[in-house]
């Protein structure tokens, strides 16, 4: 792609992906959540395939497989962790520690659920990634 | 923590975890892989067993997820939490589901190479065992088809990851059609019944559910997303290429997926429903069951392929199950005026039927693997003569047939002489029509025998030593299908009798169990 796509891809990665974070760190407080975050983050990769080709972004394929694994193990753990009552139960919530708060609408309150969120973002961003970097490696010709 | 209160959920989570933590073992090391898997399966199976022991002695058991205690099923009188509700026939899949499941990941640790995608597929196994479990123990709707999709992206997968043949792609890209049109039916259904209620917990539906045009239309579309995820006859087409392409020990966990689609069935008609709309749905569901039965033989009957002709042997065994359920169906709303006794009947056999179908057809799908392993082929044409390199494959295939077409004293006897017995009594054309396609099958299989283990030796084209997982996971089949047909008074005493009793008049227990008295 052209010199201006890259200028501008460059400038737009960090944005987007300060952006995804923000939508999936407040999915406890305002709409979005671990999904949709998880989809903003996974539009970084596009936008790099986009920019600088499929074949640059072959390597990092295994690492985000790896990822996509960790997600999908760190939600279970995550419910794992209230077994002590029931599975899914919110152990951390109103504990005082880590997102433990007890005040409602803040940050650092819900427990599990801003967490959980993360597990679901990381899944996603890096699920979604590895399918349209697949997609964009064998799908025949990209125009460069 | 009390390990016995967290069995239902730990059943479901455990391979869940295992699935998701599989691959990175893998990266780590393979025989650490290969240990998680097993760790993984005998966890799981002692957890189905001793759930199967509590819910037989003590009754229903429910578990709600993320409450401060797994009893507290409706805080402030509203079922609001996602719930698994265990009751006698949930038991029963889960013992079905243990045995297939264990049999296949033994199978598959040794029957599947390296290099092709081993880890790949234990990983889409343990999976759709998560899946599969859910989808019986839990007593949600949506929860429900959310396991169902599970089951189906894993199940696709696993059909189709050998994409570097032509054939399994295929079949994985069929079977995904037929499944996720099936899933839109379901979530349709799941949609049309929220609207109306506002919830979808199952007791609590089934508290609140009426006779009105809309609940009609529901029923409908569940019926007809499961009956084809199940495979029925006009909607079968998926399943002989699934069966026929997958690995076995994929195959054998397939047929219990199709199963688990039975038991949404029964647990929609039964338990949901009430009965309701018996017996019309009984009618549609005992006509679909006979026509499986005769076509899905008939067509066996012109497969050369082995893996296909057994494949349509497994879609006619689901034919049985759809029978004696059927009737069952038919006569429920008969039975409450007192005319019991035949429907019962019919219901046990086709609830016992699926424990035998799981063990022979299972049998019959891993000697094929023994085959496949010491030939490269599958064709009948092709082969013969295995008699003399694989003497105790061909007596295993010998035995999973026979139990297969009925012949005493094995387990299909046991179960298909219940249906034949009961649907005698509603019309003896439909027994006739069974009894005939069991002799079309047994004729199927003597040919198929004597096609593959029979004749001269004949040179091999890969190696004929079974390794000892396949071998433990053919033997543990074999001794569910010598066993069950010895003392099949004792299995329907003790473990089907309970089960079918769950459905037939167990829908009271079970709302009394999630909403209290």
């Amino acid at each position: 792609m052209s010199v201006v796509v890259r200028t501008v891809t460059r400038l737009l990665v960090p944005l987007a992906l300060i952006f995804g974070a923000y939508v999936i760190m407040h999915g406890h407080l305002t709409p979005g959540g671990g999904f949709q975050g998880g989809a903003v983050l996974a539009s970084v990769v596009a936008l790099l395939i986009v920019a600088f080709g499929a074949e640059r972004l072959r390597r990092r394929q295994t690492s985000l497989t790896s990822v996509e694994d960790l997600g999908a193990l760190m939600f279970v753990v995550l419910a794992f962790v209230g077994i002590g009552s029931t599975f899914f139960y919110n152990a951390l919530a109103g504990a005082r520690g880590l997102f433990g708060g007890t005040e409602a609408g803040s940050l650092w309150a819900g427990g599990t659920v801003p967490l959980m969120n993360w597990a679901v973002g990381l899944k996603v961003m890096a699920g979604l990634g590895s399918i349209v970097l697949l997609m964009a490696l064998f799908g025949g010709d990209d125009d460069r | 923590m009390n390990l016995a209160t967290h069995v239902p959920i730990l059943a479901i989570a455990v391979p869940l975890l295992g699935a998701f933590a599989l691959p990175l073992l893998a990266k780590v090391h393979r025989s650490l892989r290969d240990l998680w898997v097993l760790l993984v399966g005998a966890f799981t199976v002692a957890m189905l067993v001793l759930l199967a022991v509590q819910v037989f002695t003590g009754g229903i058991l429910v578990y709600t997820l993320g409450a401060g205690t797994p009893g507290d099923t409706v805080p402030e009188g509203f079922p609001i939490r996602i719930m698994l509700v265990v009751d006698g026939m949930g038991a029963f899949m889960g013992l079905i589901a243990a045995l297939v499941g264990i049999a296949g990941l033994a199978y598959a640790l040794q029957y599947l190479e390296e290099e092709k995608g081993k880890t790949l597929a234990l990983t889409l196994m343990l999976l759709l065992w998560a899946g599969m479990l859910g989808l019986k123990l839990t007593g949600d709707l949506f929860n429900f088809f959310v396991f169902f999709e599970i089951t189906s992206v894993a199940a696709c997968g696993l059909i189709g990851y050998r994409v570097w043949e032509s054939r399994p792609p295929e079949a994985a890209f069929k079977t995904m059609v037929m499944y996720t049109l099936g899933g839109l039916l379901i979530l349709l259904a799941v949609g049309i019944l929220y609207g109306e209620y506002g919830a979808l917990n199952l007791a609590y539906l089934s508290a609140q559910i009426g006779q009105g045009p809309l609940d009609q239309i529901a029923l409908g579309l569940l019926l007809g997303g499961l009956l084809m995820k199940a495979g029925s006859v006009p909607m079968h087409m998926w399943a002989p290429d699934a069966y026929g392409e997958a690995d076995p020990s994929t195959a054998i966990v397939l047929v219990a997926n199709t199963q688990a689609a039975l038991y949404g069935l029964f647990r929609i008609v039964f338990t949901l429903y009430g009965g309701a709309g018996s017996p019309a749905v009984g009618g549609l569901v005992t006509a679909l069951g006979a026509l499986t039965v005769i076509v899905a033989v008939l067509m066996a009957v012109l497969q050369t392929d082995l893996g296909r002709l057994i494949a349509y042997g497994a879609v006619s065994q689901i034919g049985y199950m759809l029978l004696g359920a059927g009737v069952g169906m038919a006569t429920l709303g008969a039975a409450a005026g007192g005319e019991a006794g035949f429907g019962l009947v019919a219901l046990q056999g086709g609830v016992f039927h699926m424990m035998n179908d799981a063990a022979c057809i299972g049998l019959l799908f891993l000697c094929v693997g023994a085959v496949v392993r010491a030939t490269g082929a599958r064709d009948l044409r092709a082969l013969g003569g295995l008699g003399h390199s694989l003497p105790g494959v061909s007596g295993l295939f010998l035995l999973g047939s026979l139990a297969l077409a009925g012949i005493p004293p094995l387990n299909g006897f046991a179960s298909k002489l219940m249906i034949y017995q009961a649907a005698f009594r509603l019309s003896p054309i439909l027994t006739a029509l069974a009894v005939l396609a069991s002799i079309l099958l047994l004729a199927v299989f003597v040919r198929a025998f004597q096609g593959v283990f029979l004749g001269p030796r004949r040179p091999l084209g890969g190696t004929a030593a079974v390794p000892t997982g396949m071998w433990l996971a053919m033997g543990l089949l074999a001794v569910v299908v010598v066993a069950f047909g010895l003392v099949p008074d004792l299995m329907v005493r003790h473990v089907v009798a309970p089960a079918a009793e769950a459905l037939w008049t167990g829908r009271e227990a079970y709302l009394v169990a999630v909403l209290g008295g």
